[in-house]
């Protein structure tokens, strides 16, 4: 069987669902078995290289760059999928929408407690930094998206399952037992 | 203004257990909770300043900002809306010269919205500082905002005569009606005051008590449906130093209102409910948890406990039983629809955010202050109260085999006699709507947000605990409604506002089917979002509390039911439409640091 390739990045996340795509252990051995990774922070490929089988999205999109990225796997990748609470839901990062973003960077960058340092009261506004959007938005709202793994994080064995069921083309068992957050 | 808030602490003994009490009475006299009144009560209560605040930031009814000298919180709930509330709203900003949730500059009026307030029947409603006005329209609002302004008082304002029943005792003194529209086994006249306590319980064990409860087969009038006999045995066995007996009257189920008319018309009943179960579980303590926005009945509810102890059916030794002390202490909720699952109320009578707990181990072993407490709803006791009276067989013979007994209905929406009706189980929904008068019928909305929107298909089923279950809530929709828009809309933003936020799922996962809906209701929606939404909500199971495990039903439900209702509104042109657009999302982040937004299309 001819391996399929595999590209993974992380949005608006934390991080802990690639550290729990690392948690299936030693059966990743198995698994470079059956793929080959293209442009992920696994193996610091920074860009596409060649089409992609299956995307693996982390977190969701809280500015402009994510939307880039996101928009770059979807256009080179066949399938992608959500994995985790921020990339289905908006997660974390999302506790900010209720508040008007002005609000939000006031408190971050001139009125929160731990602003002593910014005596100038600067606003980061370079040209070179990506760009907040209005909210933050689950990666369906940006675009389409084939599959979605819950948890936070969603446990290795999930990870394992799915990768596993998608690539031998076999049906994926969710049990409520699996599915875990926080 | 602070020896004021010492004089209230020293009124409850310095006890953080009635942080709810001690909160609502600085409210009351401040106006506001701010960050110095809390810091002034951590540090004489055993509490932080980040405990307090917890409690402070998760009930509707505090403020930690100045409110007005009025409040006017206007019931947003979906028969508010389909009786006028629009009109009524902005009626409301025209006179006071407000938008919704702002305070007029003078500070006399504030204008804010609020969840269902058990008030369906009699819709518009509104709550202004604690007087509940109901059918509003924009004439009425024209003449009370005019009034308040020439300041007149709350009571002079009402020129409508009292409502039914008890409503009008100068004790209660609200335009607030009971619609009882239909009588049963409970609501009937043959209860005699206290017949059970002075007559019964003296004479019978308490284990003969919970037999009788147990073979009446009565399970829970709130909708979970656990039998009763059931629950009182493992309170009565669970080892504890105290045990306590909780009456949830935290109905905040849209569309119910019907323990608001039980506990107006028959307190005597559910107090007797509370001390036979007291009795028969061992507990030596009642409390009733009494929803905010039914404020106006506490003075009136109070009196009958009041009288209740001179008559020694509370107190110490009552009914001549030597041992049996049992007293009851009525308990305000501060607006949080979530306090009706029986652990986040057990949360908030300790004076705590109202978040549900884990579970095991479940109230009857730990529950208010971790000793075992029985909590039933309002008409489940007082259920119980006529099944000691007249006995487990006679409770046998109504309903149907597999729920016993009768339901008393809250029934609102598009029919001509909404109120309340007392059912034997096993009605057919089809019956249901004959009794109310409802006519052309599109749906009907049966437990509430949480329960099923069923469409003519079903009209065949029945009201039972195995097939249509119901904490009595019922909404007829009619034909001329839109169901997306007025209805599950409706439903899914009450759910994401009234989400405590513990669980990820919960807190996230109704917000992000709401914008699905709300892609499909704009015309942007595709097939794979129903498909969608249907897969996802089934995450919500692993929510900790059923508010949490229900709350996609309004859109489950209705795509179930009514699913060509989506079907018309999808765009089969295209295989995915997201609507979203990089360049106008960045724009007022852009503003506030002042940069001008820089796209790469090449991306």
């Amino acid at each position: 069987m001819e391996k399929k390739i595999i590209a993974t990045t992380s949005l608006a996340g934390c991080f802990g669902c690639h550290m729990s795509i690392l948690d299936i252990d030693e059966r990743i051995l198995d698994l470079i078995e059956l793929v080959e990774f293209n442009k992920s922070p696994v193996d610091d490929i920074k860009t596409f290289t060649k089409p992609v089988d299956i995307g693996i999205i982390e977190g969701g999109c809280c500015n402009s760059e994510n939307v880039e990225v996101l928009r770059s796997f979807r256009k080179n990748c066949k399938i992608l999928i959500s994995l985790g609470e921020c990339a289905i839901m908006g997660g974390l990062p999302a506790l900010r929408n209720g508040i008007p973003i002005e609000e939000c960077l006031n408190e971050a960058y001139l009125n929160g407690p731990t602003v002593g340092l910014n005596t100038e009261h600067i606003m980061p506004c370079d040209d070179e930094l990506p760009m907040l959007l209005d909210k933050v938005y689950p990666c369906h709202e940006i675009v389409k998206i084939d599959y979605y793994l819950p948890g936070c994080p969603p446990r290795a064995d999930l990870i394992w399952d799915a990768l596993v069921a998608l690539l031998t083309g076999s049906e994926l068992d969710l049990p409520y037992e699996v599915v875990k957050f926080d | 203004m602070k020896d004021r808030i010492f004089e209230i602490i020293s009124k409850y003994n310095g006890d953080s257990y009635r942080l709810m009490d001690i909160l609502h009475d600085i409210q009351a006299v401040a106006g506001y909770i701010d960050h110095a009144t809390i810091a002034l009560l951590a540090d004489k209560l055993p509490l932080s300043a980040a405990q307090i605040e917890e409690t402070v930031s998760f009930y509707h009814f505090y403020s930690d900002k100045p409110l007005a000298k009025f409040n006017i919180y206007l019931n947003d709930s979906v028969t508010a809306n389909m009786n006028g509330r629009k009109e009524v709203l902005a009626a409301f900003e025209a006179a006071c010269g407000i938008k919704q949730g702002q305070v007029t500059s003078d500070g006399t009026l504030g204008l804010f919205p609020t969840s269902c307030i058990g008030m369906n029947d009699q819709e518009p409603a509104a709550i202004i500082n604690d007087k509940v006005f109901t059918r509003l329209t924009p004439f009425r609002v024209k003449q009370i905002v005019n009034g308040l302004k020439h300041g007149l008082s709350l009571d002079d304002l009402v020129v409508e005569e009292c409502g039914d029943g008890k409503n009008a005792l100068p004790e209660i003194n609200s335009m607030v009606c009971n619609n009882i529209r239909r009588k049963g086994a409970l609501l009937n006249h043959d209860y005699k005051l206290f017949s059970v306590i002075n007559d019964i319980l003296p004479n019978t064990s308490s284990d003969e008590i919970i037999d009788i409860v147990s073979e009446s087969n009565i399970r829970g009038r709130g909708g979970a449906g656990f039998p009763t006999g059931l629950k009182w045995k493992f309170g009565s066995r669970a080892k504890g130093e105290h045990r306590y007996i909780i009456c949830n009257a935290d109905e905040g189920e849209p569309g119910t209102f019907k323990d608001r008319v039980l506990l107006t018309e028959y307190p005597e009943m559910v107090f007797e409910g509370m001390v036979t179960a007291g009795y028969a579980v061992g507990a030596d303590m009642g409390l009733l948890y009494l929803r905010y926005e039914y404020k106006y009945l506490l003075s009136y509810l109070n009196g009958v406990l009041e009288s209740m102890r001179k008559n020694n059916y509370l107190g110490k030794n009552i009914s001549g039983i030597e041992d049996f002390d049992f007293d009851i202490r009525i308990q305000l909720g501060a607006g949080a629809y979530i306090c009706g699952e029986e652990s986040a109320l057990i949360e908030s009578l300790e004076g705590k955010r109202g978040e549900p707990r884990d579970k095991p181990p479940f109230p009857v072993e730990k529950g208010y202050m971790n000793l075992p407490t029985v909590v039933n709803n309002v008409e489940t006791l007082a259920t119980v109260v006529k099944i000691i009276k007249n006995g487990a067989d006679w409770f046998n013979k109504l309903g149907n085999k597999d729920s016993v007994g009768t339901k008393v209905l809250s029934i609102s929406g598009d029919c001509r006699f909404p109120g309340i009706y007392e059912v034997e189980w096993g009605l057919k929904i089809g019956d249901v709507l004959d009794m109310c008068g409802a006519d052309n019928v599109q749906a009907i909305q049966v437990g509430g947000p949480s329960g099923a929107l069923i469409g003519e298909k079903d009209f065949h089923r029945e009201l039972s605990y195995s097939d249509l279950p119901t904490g009595g809530s019922m909404i007829v929709f009619n034909k001329n409604r839109n169901l997306l828009t007025e209805v599950v809309l409706n439903f899914m933003n009450f759910f994401i506002e009234e989400s405590c936020g513990t669980c990820s799922t919960c807190r996230n996962m109704p917000y992000v089917l709401r914008e699905k809906l709300l892609k499909v209701i704009n015309g942007r929606g595709v097939k794979q979002d129903i498909e969608d939404m249907t897969s996802w909500a089934r995450l919500l199971n692993v929510s900790r509390c059923g508010l949490g495990q229900t709350a996609a039903n309004p859109i489950v439900s209705s795509i179930k039911n009514f699913r060509p209702l989506y079907e018309a509104l999808l765009n089969h042109e295209v295989e995915y439409d997201s609507g979203f657009n990089l360049e106008t999302s960045v724009l007022e982040s852009c503003k506030v640091v002042g940069r001008q937004p820089i796209f790469h299309h090449n991306a």
